[in-house]
């Protein structure tokens, strides 16, 4: 949770009050749901471990700043209760729990995501389509309307802490350093991402956005180091885990470019949780079995 | 005792003690105990008991337990029987614990019968010498070939082994010759730690070096390693024609075939709640509790009393435990600072998985034996070539119990499977 924070103080400080209210309601709803859950199924409270809050952090650091209260209500019911407590909590998930929130919000409420429409009545001094939108629908020379420096630091219209591409870096190589995320699943995300950008760059440039704008756009700093590599929906042998981030990667600017959805991230994170299990079965043999170098 | 770096992105290692001058190096001896306590693990023959309550035995007597049965325990004081009782051990196995009140100073058995062949004398006499795991003479249906003579130890502070190949030297020579005239070997391998290797190579025999961290000094380990074998069956190293005997154990069998006495001594590390290590030398079947006496440890409510090292020892429940011919370390592990374990679910994290020498799929493994399915552990999830050096519960991040549910799990599957061999029998 410390590693999320510059990104979300930037957010807030970005976005002003509504922003912090999300956030603060997001983490809340998401500790008393989990509470809730507990009593109900008459398990030991688990909201003491604090996963229950970062859920809702992550959650929140998704979402416009506008959000409405219910659908913050909603998302977090979604998170905890779908996504994590029913299959029996830290752990046995087979998904990440904030990315089914966002999957079961886009695809409920279509607009409910739309930063354009979210963030109308701020004004900043910097541009404010969504960076993925405009480049999906004008084409590759909106994407001039924005530096890169800009994406970087954080002026780009999106969710409340999926904005600041620095602080975002700067988190998750902390993560990285302390030991908690492996690097292989956000190299390999990143990696991914980049490469397929760059292709279909070349292919078609007047279509498709250079690589290094997808990478600072959208949710796919966030993705790299806060949400693919969610312990148990993520493999654990070395091979395995390049697998998929890569192939998370390479879905994404598949359905950027080619999909319908203007950020590919949810979704296709949510494809290789899918295919977790099995990616995972690329592992060596285990002392004294199998044949040697057959 | 190791701390994880602030920024980890390379894995501590676990590092074996080192004795710098074994001419030095203290060895504090025990006096004897009011009683000892020897056991045996019951064996199949469930014949009368032969001791008798109140039977005088000498020191270095050997005592048959069952009649018709092979088994046999070696007296190691001068005194009368005073209890036989049983004991169970951990994972369920079971024991016979003979209880002699010591009635003084040592009167050595000189009715021996030493006659026979090599062989037949360490059949007789010398499966129970300290050191000497009973498997490798009790085995002689398959002949031994290989020969790996430990003087380094298995477990971390430990340093019984060390002590026993650097204090001793000479007697390892004359030990090893013996075994030569018992096995027909054909290769003979003295495994030591780096300080040891000159005085070791004064043997004759082939040395090899051995550094490195935690697990690399682990019999398995040493196969792979050093001879290139992989044993897909940690626990059953003797099938495959290797003989693995502790340097005490070599320097015990030279004692005992050259003045005819069985060594009835032990030396056991023992290591304190500051992790500060004492070797002792003291009579096989002393209780645990007169051993902290002597060293003057205190042993308080909470604290952990360990027989073995601290990753592959056993915890034990009482004091009056008393120490066996294969306990190379005693540990007192201060209540307040001992890891807890818990009952969380695994959250594949993949720590285990990359901590574990043998390439188990530790995360998998655990699933599986937390529910009780054995069989399909040791099947489809190599729960049978787990080397059992606790790792993968040392990195846990969870804190699972893991290495437990493993010998359970072990333990469980084995009498699954002589359930169903004795109902095909």
């Amino acid at each position: 949770m410390l590693a999320a924070l510059p990104a979300v103080i930037f957010g807030i400080f970005q976005y002003g009050i509504p922003a912090l209210a999300v956030v603060a309601f997001s983490v809340s709803c998401a500790m008393l749901w989990e509470l809730l859950m507990n009593l109900v199924m008459k398990r030991p409270v688990t909201i003491g471990d604090g996963n229950a809050a970062l859920i809702g952090l992550l959650f929140s650091m998704l979402m416009p700043a506008t959000l409405p209260w219910w659908v913050v209500l909603i998302g977090t019911f979604a998170a905890i209760i779908i996504g994590k407590l029913i299959y029996g909590g830290v752990g046995c998930n087979p998904f990440n729990p904030t990315l089914v929130a966002v999957a079961i919000l886009l695809l409920s409420w279509k607009g409910i995501l739309r930063f354009d429409e979210a963030l109308v009545n701020y004004d900043f001094d910097f541009y404010m389509l969504f960076p993925l939108g405009a480049v999906k629908h004008f084409g590759a020379e909106a994407a001039a309307d924005y530096s890169l420096a800009g994406l970087i630091m954080g002026r780009q219209v999106g969710g409340i802490g999926s904005t600041f591409g620095l602080g975002l870096i700067v988190g998750g190589i902390y993560l990285i350093l302390r030991g908690h995320v492996r690097w292989e699943i956000p190299v390999s995300f990143l990696a991914g991402i980049f490469v397929t950008a760059l292709v279909f760059n070349m292919i078609d440039s007047a279509k498709y956005a250079q690589p290094l704008f997808h990478i600072f756009t959208g949710y796919t700093l966030i993705g790299a180091f806060f949400l693919a590599p969610e312990d148990s929906s993520s493999p654990v042998n070395f091979i395995p885990m390049l697998i998929y981030g890569a192939g998370a990667g390479i879905l994404t600017i598949l359905v950027r470019n080619l999909g319908a959805f203007t950020d590919g991230v949810v979704f296709t994170i949510l494809l290789m949780n899918v295919a977790n299990p099995l990616i995972d079965k690329i592992r060596p043999k285990a002392l004294g079995r199998g044949v040697e170098h057959a | 005792m190791v701390k994880k770096p602030f920024f980890s992105l390379a894995r501590p290692k676990l590092k074996y003690p080192v004795i710098d001058d074994f001419a030095v190096h203290k060895i504090v001896d025990l006096p004897l105990p009011s009683k000892v306590t020897l056991y045996l693990e019951t064996g199949k023959s469930p014949g009368r008991l032969l001791p008798a309550l109140g039977e005088h035995v000498k020191t270095g007597q050997k005592i048959m337990i069952h009649e018709g049965g092979g088994e046999y325990l070696i007296s190691t004081v001068t005194g009368s029987i005073k209890e036989i009782s049983d004991f169970t051990g951990t994972n369920g196995s079971e024991y016979k614990a003979v209880t002699i009140e010591v009635s003084g100073k040592d009167q050595f058995d000189e009715g021996l019968d030493f006659t026979g062949g090599l062989s037949e004398k360490a059949l007789e006499f010398l499966s129970i010498l300290p050191g000497v795991d009973p498997s490798l003479f009790i085995r002689d249906d398959i002949a031994v070939d290989t020969l790996l003579v430990f003087g380094i130890d298995r477990d971390l502070l430990v340093t019984t082994n060390q002590v026993a190949a650097g204090t001793q030297i000479e007697l390892i020579s004359k030990g090893i010759e013996y075994l030569k005239g018992i096995f027909p070997l054909k290769k003979t391998l003295f495994l030591v730690p780096p300080e040891l290797a000159d005085s070791a190579a004064e043997t004759g025999i082939r040395i090899e070096e051995v550094k490195g961290a935690y697990p690399d000094t682990l019999p398995v380990m040493i196969l792979k390693d050093v001879l290139g074998i992989k044993i897909s069956n940690a626990r059953d190293i003797r099938s495959s024609g290797i003989g693995v005997i502790n340097a005490e154990g070599v320097v015990a069998l030279a004692s005992a075939l050259d003045s005819g006495r069985i060594p009835v001594d032990k030396i056991i590390t023992v290591i304190d709640r500051d992790n500060r290590a004492t070797t002792v030398k003291a009579r096989i079947g002393t209780p645990i509790s007169h051993i902290f006496q002597a060293l003057g440890i205190e042993v308080r409510y909470g604290d952990r009393i360990v027989m073995g090292g601290p990753m592959m020892g056993n915890a034990v429940y009482s004091e009056d435990i008393a120490i066996r011919h294969d306990t190379d370390a005693l540990m007192v592990q201060d209540g307040g600072r001992i890891a807890w374990n818990s009952d969380s679910h695994c959250i594949n994290c993949g720590e285990c998985v990359r901590a574990c020498p043998a390439k188990v799929p530790v995360n998998m493994l655990v699933r599986l034996l937390e529910n009780g399915l054995y069989e399909e552990a040791a099947n489809d999830y190599d729960l049978l070539s787990c080397i059992e050096c606790g790792l993968c519960t040392y990195v846990c991040v969870a804190k699972i119990p893991i290495f437990h549910y493993i010998m359970l799990g072990k333990h469980e599957y084995a009498r699954i499977n002589n359930a169903e061999e004795l109902s095909n029998a």
